[in-house]
């Protein structure tokens, strides 16, 4: 194996189910609903959902989701807007956090 | 590019005819469309036509074809005349075509790129559409330009909303007599969104935008063929998209395949199952030419099918009208 991440792997992930079948049946009809259509549309979910691989940086959930989207009529420019929104809360968790820093500093210095 | 060839060597792609149970699927169910492509010519040069159609094109159907065209049709009493392209308008015949057509049959459709219409010569055309009352199937492959020009090519989507709004004045999309469709495309190697969902939202942005009206939008899985089926095939996306469309075979769209009620008419007059077998060269299963039929009475045929037909059975389905799903 050359690498960890295979994009063949992604047709594997129901392989998870074959150990803990309940566990996975039970996965799969909480993730389903989820992501369907409710108070957001399953498009505004998938949105999310692109924003969090992105966050949470994995390349499966961004190949599968950058596909689903695409499938919806999402374009590029409302996708890219998502990750922005993933790309400024990070930026903006990480800044917010230095009040921590801040907080220890205060509290250390004379 | 022989995209059969390429068909051929998918070894994970079962044939298309292993998945049909029932052998009355695979055979005709009654001819309702009688679809005529009037030559590949045309103004433009879309990165996604299966038929490859452009500028340089010479293949024209002749007055001579058109006329066992009409004959045909005159016989069998088709409920639907379906007229493609190419640029249809650009058939030398075309007008006087049309006209011919709306005289044996009520329900006559023209699928038009719109964008001919503001060429010289072709400027009346919308009129001649009012008049002759016939149903017009337009490309637009988004509601953002980007999009549209990026596979249409430059301006297309602002001389596109121009025609649109020509059309609406006169009447397409408000008169019941004049229906105004729209064709929605995917830009690349995936599926087609929800069609009412997609058609809600072209009518609130075109509306909101610039005031655009139209009566349905039919949603159509690019097939892999002509141009699309290069692009496939040089972005290394064949085997992938192939198998998304297989694993989204959906048996349930099986009776309502367009190929089980339609003959289409090449340019030259050779016959086809539909317009993706002429991009294909599947001539129907007996080699007959609509000169062979137009005098004689329907008979079920045996339809032609390869790999490429899984487009027409992915998840909702697809046709020339949209989604097909029982």
């Amino acid at each position: 194996m050359n690498t960890y991440y295979n994009p063949d792997d992604l047709a594997k992930f129901s392989t998870m189910g074959e150990e803990a079948s309940a566990l996975w049946d039970a996965f799969m009809a909480y993730y389903g609903p989820v992501m369907a259509d409710g108070a957001l549309t399953a498009r505004e979910k998938a949105l999310i959902a692109l924003a969090i691989s992105h966050s949470e940086m994995c390349p499966y959930c961004i190949d599968s989701y950058t596909q689903t989207l695409l499938s919806m009529g999402v374009d590029e420019e409302e996708m890219t807007e998502a990750i922005h929104v993933a790309a400024a809360m990070k930026a903006g968790i990480t800044l917010v956090h230095g009040v921590q820093m801040k907080n220890v500093v205060d509290k250390l210095e004379q | 590019m022989d995209m059969r060839e390429k068909f051929s060597e998918l070894n994970n792609i079962p044939d298309f005819e292993s998945k049909i149970k029932d052998p009355a699927i695979a055979m005709t169910a009654g001819m309702n469309v009688l679809q005529i492509n009037v030559g590949r010519l045309c103004n433009l040069a879309c990165k996604h036509c299966h038929v490859e159609a452009g500028p340089n094109r010479t293949e024209i159907m002749s007055r001579e074809v058109m006329e066992a065209c009409l004959k045909l049709c005159s016989n069998w009493g088709f409920e639907t005349v379906d007229i493609t392209g190419g640029a249809p308008e650009m058939n030398p015949n075309f007008r006087w075509f049309v006209e011919e057509c709306c005289k044996l049959c009520s329900h006559v459709i023209v699928r038009s790129n719109m964008v001919i219409m503001l060429e010289d010569g072709y400027k009346d055309i919308p009129e001649f559409y009012a008049k002759n009352k016939v149903e017009l199937f337009v490309s637009l492959p988004h509601y953002k330009a980007k999009k549209t020009n990026r596979q249409r090519g430059d301006m297309v989507f602002e001389r596109s909303i121009e025609v649109l709004k020509k059309l609406n004045s006169i009447g397409y999309g408000k008169d019941p007599d004049l229906v105004l469709n729209m064709v929605y495309n995917p830009s690349g190697a995936f599926f087609p969104p929800d069609q009412t969902t997609m058609e809600n939202e072209y009518k609130e942005i075109l509306g909101r935008e610039y005031g655009i009206v139209f009566n349905n939008l039919f949603c159509i899985t690019n097939n892999p063929m002509g141009r699309f089926g290069a692009f496939l095939v040089s972005s290394g996306n064949l085997e992938g998209y192939m198998k998304k469309l297989y694993d989204a075979f959906n048996p349930a769209t099986l009776e309502n395949m367009m190929c089980r009620y339609q003959v289409s008419v090449a340019w030259d007059g050779t016959l086809y199952d539909c317009d993706f077998n002429q991009a294909a060269d599947m001539k129907i299963s007996n080699g007959e030419t609509v000169f062979d039929i137009a005098d004689k009475p329907y008979e079920p045929r045996k339809i032609c099918f390869d790999k490429h037909c899984y487009a027409c059975t992915a998840g909702a389905g697809s046709s020339c009208g949209g989604t097909t799903e029982a």
